[in-house]
């Protein structure tokens, strides 16, 4: 995988007209409403959308973008190593919205939105467990999907995905 | 660093477990039921750890990850035609139907649409995949409650399902027959006459099922009022699919948010849902939406256009840089897949949001005070795969 970037994919009106959706850049991907707030609106955003009728969290996730500075993002959003994704679905409007948030590698945490929607549990134990960013105000952030001693967080780039190593058989013994 | 309540029973379990017993009378708080990994009403290797006050549980966990088998990891070093051996294996019921959002994704990403040959064919073996797993969810539910003869029936009749699956793809669990741009083959000779009967035989098994299982008085004793879900606490948990819909809310992506490259629009068919929210509810709204599913494969199977089955795609694939979201309401629930690509042969992260593991985190909300039985209706009706749970 190569780290040299040969062409910038920013389209140039998107950095134009720099439309923004409760307050954070907004920008568009293949259809999709995406919102990029900083670590310190993430609350802030998710109680708004919520309060706007998305009230199910479909899906959070993160992405370890390690050695890759070039991104899909507005003018303003300045991209950090890791960034977490949440999914939010408004059952009324039928829509979506993307969250996009950019957590600095040197302090990887970010506030719990457990108390707006309780069914992240599982799956902001699941990013602590694999990537190794924290919630705050998460009551029982414990490994998930690994054993409890499992040292290491084994989605980020930099972990390598390992192998067995092979054993071949040795060439027979000439008479 | 503070010890939590699941750390704790966690640990009064691993302690049970290492006494070889599964049941500790004296602990702190009151006795602690450890069910599982290995447990027959468990699907799979789900651990369940319940605080039990005499018959009733005050606090029943599910613990995750006997069976955790790292996919997402996986999936960054495999080219995107690699990853669908993968992913056939997230939900081993209704394999099929866990390859469409990825190649659906990749699709976006890539801009390519598949013909319309392909996509009618392509959700005639989705619904195909619904109806393997759902009516093997049928007869579980009765074997988990006591009634073996409906299990019998159901895997007889589903046979019928993967026969089916099998002529058109050649693997009757793990297909790997959706590709980028279209689908690995067309169907063969005589198939769409068969896939006919097959829909009958699903169908007379769901009038069995009625009368067998869901008329029952017993069976309606077990389920009905056991473990209520209301509409609020089924969105705010993030639960889809008939779960959802067992609680009244109208919902379905099938109908409501339907990706490019599915044709559900050409058919004729009705979201059923039913205002309960208990164990009766979703095993009811399963079955309707099995006979549902076998209309829908019914009309699509005479409305399948000429034409060919794959679009112009490149011979090796490399998918242009960006992300996309696409979900698919799975026989779980809602399934959906996170790709962001940077331009090379593999995916650079594929997120897999499977149903079963937001579905089974209401768990803890929804077996508060119940009897110990009744943990196991509620586990049953959630119905979960434990490859979906774990990955």
């Amino acid at each position: 995988m190569s780290d040299e970037v040969t062409e910038t994919p920013q389209e140039p009106t998107a950095t134009v007209e720099a439309p923004t959706r409760c307050g954070v850049p907004v920008s568009d991907s293949r259809g999709q409403v995406v919102l990029h707030p900083s670590v310190g609106d993430w609350v802030r955003v998710v109680t708004e959308l919520f309060d706007q009728g998305f009230h199910v969290c479909v899906d959070l996730t993160a992405v370890d973008y390690l050695n890759q500075p070039v991104r899909n993002l507005p003018a303003g959003v300045v991209p950090e190593r890791f960034e977490v994704v949440a999914n939010l679905l408004s059952h009324a409007e039928r829509q979506r919205v993307r969250l996009r948030v950019q957590v600095p590698e040197a302090d990887p945490r970010l506030p719990s939105i457990i108390s707006i929607h309780p069914g992240v549990d599982s799956a902001e134990r699941e990013v602590f467990d694999l990537f190794g960013i924290a919630f705050d105000g998460h009551p029982d952030l414990t490994r998930i999907v690994l054993p409890e001693d499992w040292v290491g967080h084994p989605l980020r780039k930099d972990y390598n995905s390992g192998r067995i190593p092979v054993q071949f058989k040795a060439p027979a013994p000439s008479r | 660093m503070t010890v939590t309540d699941s750390q704790k029973m966690a640990y009064v379990a691993a302690q049970a477990a290492d006494a070889r017993v599964n049941l500790q009378f004296e602990t702190e708080d009151g006795m602690t039921l450890n069910m599982g990994p290995q447990h027959p009403a468990t699907h799979g290797t789900l651990r369940i750890v319940a605080q039990l006050d005499g018959e009733q549980v005050v606090r029943c966990e599910p613990i995750p990850g006997y069976m955790h088998r790292g996919y997402e990891k996986l999936c960054e070093v495999r080219t995107y035609p690699q990853v669908t051996t993968l992913i056939n294996r997230i939900d081993w019921l209704g394999s099929f139907a866990n390859e469409v959002p990825f190649i659906l994704a990749a699709e976006k990403l890539m801009d390519v649409e598949a013909p319309p040959r392909a996509q009618v064919i392509r959700t005639i073996l989705f619904e195909l995949s619904r109806l393997g797993n759902i009516s093997l969810f049928l007869g579980d539910l009765g074997i988990q409650l006591g009634g073996i003869t409906i299990g019998f029936y159901a895997f007889r009749d589903r046979e019928f399902v993967l026969n089916q699956i099998e002529a058109a793809t050649g693997g009757r669990f793990h297909p790997n027959f959706d590709r980028i741009g279209g689908l690995k083959d067309d169907l063969p000779k005589g198939w769409i006459a068969e896939t006919h009967r097959a829909m009958d035989r699903m169908r007379r098994l769901c009038d069995e099922f009625e009368e067998l299982v869901l008329g029952n008085e017993i069976f309606q004793a077990r389920t009905r009022g056991i473990g209520v879900i209301p509409a609020d606490i089924a969105t705010s948990y993030g639960m889809s699919g008939a779960n959802l819909r067992a609680t009244g809310v109208d919902w379905d992506l099938r109908r409501d948010a339907c990706p490019p490259g599915l044709s559900y629009d050409l058919a004729d068919w009705k979201v059923w849902t039913h205002p309960d929210g208990d164990s009766y509810a979703r095993t009811w709204v399963r079955l309707q939406e099995v006979r549902e599913s076998t209309h829908i494969v019914d009309q699509l199977l005479d409305s399948i256009p000429a034409g060919p089955i794959m679009a112009k795609v490149p011979r090796i694939i490399k998918v242009p840089e960006g992300e996309a979201w696409v979900a698919t309401e799975n026989p779980l629930g809602e399934m959906g897949y996170y790709v962001v690509s940077k331009g090379d042969l593999v995916p650079f992260r594929v997120k897999i949001r499977s149903a079963s593991f937001n579905n089974i985190s209401v768990v803890p909300w929804v077996t508060r005070g119940v009897f110990v039985p009744d943990v196991i209706t509620i586990m049953a009706s959630l119905y979960f795969i434990l490859g979906d749970i774990d990955r």
